[in-house]
């Protein structure tokens, strides 16, 4: 099966739907790929290098349109693309079927398959293959390096020579994939790094980002929605948001937003009054510019300056950063395929049984297919049933057994005190005593060194041999000779016990 | 010839020799000097003995100990590290053996002349003496026979086990009155045979019914009889010096047992009585469905990703004693710690066949014991560890011990190496470990599979370094 890999033609979008790297994998699964000339040469991938990687360079759009099974592409086909497509083809790209429904409509009447890369349902198993998510992540990097850009100032704090340098104040709102990566990255070049999310759940993972998770001091209202997305919360919470984002506002430097509720506009949570009350040279980046934007200022695609505050609203960040974006979106069609293409022979099965092919298939066969059947699953666990109260069986610890052990051992002690002649009274003083010795000391033992301690008490016990040596001058030759016996087998304990020991004392070194 | 005063007080030195090398075991550094005192305690006690107590034979004696001797001393030699439990299953053997032999030995000696309650205190005395030393050495050849692998590690369940156990215990108390009677009127060698015989049996019976994963506690049990058939052997003879160093030897391995026990959240008396380790409970069954996927990692990927951290935490298991991989491992370490990458070795008291197994094995492999730390030194650590690489470990890191109530394995204690960024498990397949619980690990996202065997996998990461 031959996969075409065109030229993106939408403005400003340097992304590829394959690399080089990639496409020799592909040709692992059995797939020849043709790559359209220039297709990669934004993203710095030239055409000698997809040569290299064994494909084909076809200089028309038109021939690779009409000549490929498989069209792979970054963006959704437009007006100039989709009428090149034919019945039978398949196309992978994003497609934004629920803002496009006219688009569907136009490839579902073409007869084509087409699978959307923002259809793929969020489940475990699709993780590889979400692009979404690898989108999200460069651009919560890239929104901080292009923060960077605009913040006049080092991240990191320094004491130098010339005075004392404060580190930037990041706050990033919504800790999605994308907050995740502009934390990340904040957090790397030096940033105090604050985050807010409505989904309790993402608190850990903050933290574990080092940063801080700025809690609203609210009842607790879960934001979390379906497939790991959050949902719109009450008047009174948002309420209580907005005042933390103004507090917030006055203190820090930075502001990242990636606040986004699926199929709604972006959610309004940085007001004109809040860049007001921002420190000159301050930078919000929007990343829901394309949604709206969640600060009011943000210019869809532009950078503005208001207020002294700089409010960059690009909407192209991954195609900003595109050999990489190109890079993990390819891997990400590679998985695809690879799921598609279960016996690696070049051909596709689209199996409608399997969730994640049947969610990101929009439409097939002249039918749309889309929405697909909602999916389960999320990232949050299940939310459980406030249980009932456990009853409490409070657990006394039982007080009888012990007392019960003891009078039956004293009694024991007493019953053998009081038959026992006095030479084994004697020796069972010294027993008891030598047993809390024992206990003392062998408490004290390193861990590490309990296999030496086997060894060597080993060998000590075979001091049994004593036993033996008492026997051995007996006139009785039965017995001399058992004991005879007894200290060959006891010495051989002894010396290997002892040197067995020392061997693997030797063994432990700093 | 010295006198008996002298005897006594070279006893008394031997025994506080014998003390002060097992107080010497808390650190590597003084337990080497520990170790010396030990042979020279071994030595005073054998010199006063030779010289003060034994009149005639000293030609055969010299042989015997001469012989012995050499033999222990090759088997030192010979014995690879990953071997150790079975050497000291072993050697247990032996001092059971020794216990019994010296008990027949005792009551045939016909110099002895006891009457009333002291006759009956010897009589029982010599009894319990055997009694242990039988126990102890039918036991050992079993657990040195299911170390080695000559004998099936599953456990042995018969039907009533409990109460043929329980029989023999009786069958074992009714004889040993029946020996008290007889022995007063001079009799008294049948029961005393026949006890014998239960008691063989007995110690076949309990460690056959114990499985692979209780071996430690088994080896330490073992360990713990040892001594006490040392300090009853002491009483029979009264002798101060076998009854402390019994003693010691004693509460020693009834410390070692406790501690393995802790270790894997279970109660003495259910190891003893055996059957843990068949595979596939019914909480197990309803818990290994359905836990999704796991994702496979070549050596390659592995080895960039140890490369690329900075916190590495390597958590051995048998796993990697059976593929002799300790060496590799060390390598690897060494490798990264040139890089100034940290490595630290975490190990879980249970790890391996006996108490501090896996030290021993990494010590062998000249890993620096001051980077191999005890599961409750780093288990607070994992947060921060980029990568932990699990060898040939599956119990010891699973998290259903915390998460599931309903599981075999639950409150025992384990590494947290899911709460590190990311964790490889180096594992020859997908089997369940000893308690044949499924693992979640396996399956968590931050996981991923190094399938094959440890040694040959972790060449190739070697390699690829």
């Amino acid at each position: 099966m031959k996969i075409g890999i065109p030229k993106e033609i939408h403005a400003g979008e340097r992304r590829v739907a394959t690399t080089p790297e990639v496409v020799s994998e592909l040709k692992k699964l059995g797939f020849s790929v043709a790559v359209e000339a220039g297709a990669g040469s934004a993203a710095s991938f030239s055409d000698a290098a997809f040569e290299a990687a064994g494909c084909e360079i076809v200089a028309s759009s038109k021939d690779l349109w009409t000549q490929s099974d498989l069209i792979m592409k970054v963006r959704a086909p437009e007006a100039g693309e989709v009428e090149l497509l034919r019945s039978g083809q398949t196309l992978i790209s994003f497609i934004w079927p629920a803002q496009n429904p006219d688009l569907l409509k136009t490839l579902t009447d073409r007869g084509v398959t087409v699978m959307a890369m923002d259809s793929i349902p969020r489940i475990s198993r699709s993780q590889k293959m979400d692009a979404l998510s690898s989108m999200a992540n460069i651009g919560g990097y890239r929104a901080i390096v292009e923060a960077a850009q605009h913040f006049g100032r080092f991240f990191t704090g320094q004491i130098t020579a010339a005075g004392k340098i404060p580190p930037a104040k990041v706050l990033v709102i919504g800790a999605g994939v994308a907050g995740l990566a502009a934390i990340g990255a904040a957090k790397s070049m030096g940033a105090i790094v604050r985050a807010f999310d409505t989904r309790p759940e993402v608190k850990e993972q903050v933290e574990s980002m080092n940063a801080d998770f700025l809690l609203l001091d609210f009842d607790d209202e879960d934001g979390s929605g379906e497939g790991g997305y959050a949902k719109t919360m009450s008047e009174e919470f948002i309420k209580a948001e907005m005042a933390l984002f103004a507090e917030q506002a006055k203190d820090v430097d930075i502001i990242v937003t990636t606040a986004l509720i699926p199929g709604k506009p972006a959610p309004k949570l940085i007001t004109a009054d809040m860049v007001r009350s921002m420190r000159d040279g301050g930078v919000v980046v929007d990343l829901a510019a394309e949604q709206g934007g969640n600060c009011e200022l943000t210019e869809p695609g532009e950078v503005v300056v208001r207020d002294g505050v700089s409010i960059i609203g690009y909407t192209d960040l991954p195609s900003r950063l595109a050999a990489q974006a190109s890079q993990l979106y390819g891997t990400n069609l590679r998985h695809l395929l690879t799921e598609l293409s279960p016996e690696k022979n070049g051909e596709i099965v689209v199996d409608m049984d399997d969730e994640v092919i049947r969610g990101a298939t929009i439409c097939t066969g002249g039918e749309t297919t889309w929405p697909p059947p909602a999916p389960k699953l999320s990232a949050a666990p299940p939310k459980k049933e406030p249980e009932p109260a456990p009853v409490v069986v409070e657990k006394k610890p039982s007080v009888l057994g012990p007392i019960i052990a003891v009078v039956v051992g004293a009694l024991a002690l007493l019953g053998l005190g009081a038959v026992a002649p006095a030479s084994f009274m004697a020796h069972f003083t010294v027993f008891v005593l030598a047993c809390f010795v024992g206990y003392m000391v062998i408490w004290n033992v390193s861990p590490a060194l309990h296999t030496p301690l086997m060894s060597v008490t080993n060998a000590i016990s075979s001091i049994i041999v004593i036993g033996a040596l008492l026997q051995i001058s007996s006139s009785n030759t039965l017995i001399m000779w058992i004991a005879t016996f007894t200290v060959l087998i006891t010495s051989i304990n002894i010396a290997g016990g002892f040197a067995v020991t020392r061997r693997m004392l030797e063994m432990f070194r700093k | 010839m010295i006198n008996a005063g002298i005897v006594t007080v070279s006893y008394i030195s031997a025994t506080i020799l014998f003390i002060l090398a097992l107080g010497g075991l808390s650190n590597p550094e003084t337990a080497r000097r520990g170790n010396w005192y030990g042979v020279a305690g071994m030595t005073i006690a054998l010199l006063a003995t030779f010289f003060g107590v034994v009149t005639q034979n000293y030609t055969t004696l010299l042989i015997a100990l001469l012989v012995g001797g050499s033999i222990g001393l090759l088997l030192a030699k010979r014995v690879q590290m990953t071997q150790m439990p079975e050497l000291v299953a072993m050697l247990h053997s032996l001092v059971g053996l020794a216990a019994v032999l010296v008990g027949f030995a005792s009551f045939m000696d016909p110099l002895t002349h006891l009457t009333g309650v002291e006759l009956t205190i010897h009589d029982i005395e010599t009894y319990v003496g055997i009694l242990i030393g039988a126990v102890t050495l039918s036991g050992s050849v079993i657990a040195f026979g299911k170390l080695s692998g000559r004998i099936g590690g599953s456990p042995l369940t018969l039907p009533g086990r409990h109460l043929f156990n329980l029989g023999l215990l009786l069958a074992a108390i009714w004889f040993g009155r029946e020996f008290v009677i007889q022995s007063a009127a001079g009799g008294g060698m049948t029961p005393l045979l026949i006890m014998t015989g239960i008691a063989l049996l007995f110690g076949i019976h309990m460690v056959m019914a114990i499985g692979g994963a209780d071996m430690p506690v088994v080896v330490s049990m073992l360990n713990s009889y040892s001594g006490w058939a040392a300090s009853a052997t002491g009483f029979m003879l009264s002798n101060d010096l076998l009854i402390v160093t019994g003693a010691l030897v004693g509460s020693s391995g009834a410390i070692l047992s406790y501690i393995m026990c802790r270790a894997m959240n279970r109660k003495f008396l259910s190891v003893i009585a055996g059957g843990f380790g068949t595979s596939g409970g019914k909480a197990a069954a309803s818990s290994s469905a359905d836990q999704g996927e796991v994702a496979p990692i070549d050596a390659q990927e592995t080895a960039a990703l140890l490369a690329a951290a900075k916190e590495v935490m390597i958590i051995p298991g048998y796993g990697m004693a059976v593929a002799q991989a300790q060496h590799v491992v060390n390598e690897i370490a060494a490798t990264l710690r040139a890089r100034n990458i940290n490595v630290r070795f975490g190990i879980h008291p249970v790890a391996g066949r006996m108490p501090g197994h896996m030290n021993v094995l990494l010590a062998e492999a000249r890993v620096p014991y001051d980077i191999v730390f005890e599961m409750d030194e780093i288990n607070d650590d994992f947060p921060d560890v980029d990568v932990s690489v699990v060898i040939g470990a599956n119990d010891i890191v699973n998290p259903s011990a915390q998460d599931e109530p309903d599981s075999p394995i639950a409150g025992m204690p384990v590494l947290e190496v899911w709460k590190g960024h990311t964790t490889i498990v180096l594992k020859r397949s997908m089997a369940t470990g000893y308690a044949g619980v499924q693992n979640p690990l396996f399956f968590k996202e931050n996981t991923r599979m190094l399938f094959g065997d440890a040694k040959e996998t972790l060449d190739e990461v070697f390699k690829a370094l």
